[in-house]
């Protein structure tokens, strides 16, 4: 959760699945959070993606990512693990050696969060779309970053626990660049960040 | 009445009928050397129990056999994993696999009779006939993990201790578990063929060969019942250790499975 000054440059970057053209020259730079706004269908979980390292683009360039925090279009927790498991995983490894004493902190942003002892105490396949979403949320803010990439982290949220998970995010993205893909009006509007507005 | 009691007294039911059938035609037949019945079996086996030789054989052909499974389970293993890794790999154990598959157990005995020594032979042979099937469930347990897993570890660069744990092993350890129970049965089988046509002294092949020599059905019956005892008892050993692991990775619903 070290904060950076890092800078993300996306330059001149371009993807086409076959004869669909998602974007075309898109030039950015992102030198602290901000909201990645376009309509559906753009391109925005593909762009992440790029960013992620887990998609090539068509053409183009991306400079300044380095380690990366990330919320996934989905979950994508380990099913078998407790919510406090699979944060951990992230945990750097001078933490891990000592992840008891980090399981607690763990624990304590988990329930700031919302979950109860009952949800604690579940495997990952067990919780519910909204508690698994808080649990990828605070995964990707453990993890030691110098980018955090956001899938519409606030899937499944109320509107209460929304607001509790955007202003832990806040709290701890600090000034880090951070692209969240979202069109959570709400969620925008609680942010408070830039938003960079596409398509 | 619960399922699972339902099915054990049907399955009991069943042994009775067929030790029945084997009682009646042994005694219809009415000669030992053809067919002993179930009641002349055990009384040969109750004979044997207290000789200190039953139980050396017993140890010499375990320890062979299973020292056959344990290095086609670290062999299957590491293949598969290379396998996964590299296509040259893979293109290169394609065939010999199936080619180990495909060969009867006969074939690779008397050839290995050639390279190897009688005492080696189970091992040996155990071992090849292991081999494809553990390789096989390792592989389909490795192609059966989660993708996107697989990019969530990726993208947080999870050191590997940390990716075996949560993403490959809960894959593999399912399928892994399913090719034991299978490969377990077949090494027992395959060994002692081995020793069989190999006759190393002091196994139960060997002692299985000189029951049919000496035409000592009673004998052949009783040993055939020992391997078909440490086959089901190392299975049950074995599977319940594999399922502590797995319950230790996945959870309790996890080994359950």
């Amino acid at each position: 959760m070290s904060e950076t000054n890092n800078k993300l440059e996306i330059k001149n970057l371009s993807k086409q699945f076959g004869e669909k053209i998602l974007f075309e020259n898109l030039s950015l730079t992102v030198d602290d959070p901000a909201v990645l706004w376009a309509p559906s269908g753009w391109g925005k979980t593909t762009l992440l993606r790029i960013l992620m390292g887990l998609e090539a683009p068509t053409s183009g360039s991306v400079e300044g990512v380095g380690r990366v925090g990330a919320v996934f279009q989905e979950d994508r927790l380990c099913p078998q693990l407790t919510a406090e498991e699979n944060v951990a995983l992230v945990l750097n490894a001078e933490q891990y050696k000592v992840k008891i004493q980090y399981k607690e902190q763990i624990r304590d942003d988990l329930i700031q969060l919302g979950l109860d002892d009952e949800a604690l105490a579940l495997p990952a396949r067990k919780l519910s779309g909204g508690q698994k979403r808080r649990t990828a949320l605070l995964r990707a803010l453990w993890a030691e970053s110098d980018t955090l990439l956001l899938d519409e982290p606030f899937t499944g949220m109320d509107p209460a626990v929304m607001k509790k998970a955007a202003a832990m995010l806040k709290a701890r993205c600090g000034t880090k660049p951070t692209l969240l893909a979202t069109h959570d009006q709400e969620a925008i509007r609680e942010l408070g960040w830039k938003i960079i507005e596409l398509g | 009445m619960d399922k699972t009691k339902k099915r054990r007294i049907q399955i009991l039911a069943a042994s009775v009928f067929w030790l029945g059938v084997w009682q009646a035609a042994a005694a219809a037949i009415g000669q030992e050397v053809f067919l002993v019945s179930p009641v002349q079996a055990i009384g040969t086996l109750v004979e044997l129990l207290p000789q200190a030789e039953f139980w050396q054989r017993i140890g010499f052909s375990a320890g062979r056999i299973l020292l056959g499974f344990g290095l086609g389970v670290l062999s299957s293993a590491v293949l598969a994993v290379a396998a996964e890794k590299w296509e040259w790999v893979d293109a290169l154990l394609a065939p010999v696999m199936q080619l180990v598959k495909a060969t009867p157990v006969a074939s690779f005995i008397i050839l290995a009779l050639v390279w190897v020594s009688g005492s080696s032979l189970s091992v040996l042979i155990s071992f090849l006939m292991v081999l494809p099937v553990l390789y096989s469930a390792v592989r389909t347990g490795i192609g059966s993990a989660d993708r996107q897993l697989l990019e969530m570890a990726q993208v947080f660069r999870l050191p590997l201790g940390r990716r075996l744990r949560a993403v490959w092993l809960p894959a593999v350890l399912p399928a892994f578990r399913q090719g034991c129970s299978v490969a377990l049965g077949i090494c027992w089988k395959s060994g002692v063929a081995a020793e069989v046509i190999g006759l190393p002294d002091g196994s139960i092949g060997d002692a299985l060969y000189r029951a049919k020599i000496t035409l000592s059905t009673g004998e052949l019956f009783a040993w055939t019942f020992v391997i078909i005892l440490l086959s089901a008892v190392f299975e049950k050993l074995f599977l319940a250790l594999l399922d502590k692991a797995v319950a230790a990775v996945l959870g309790e619903e996890g080994a359950e499975k």
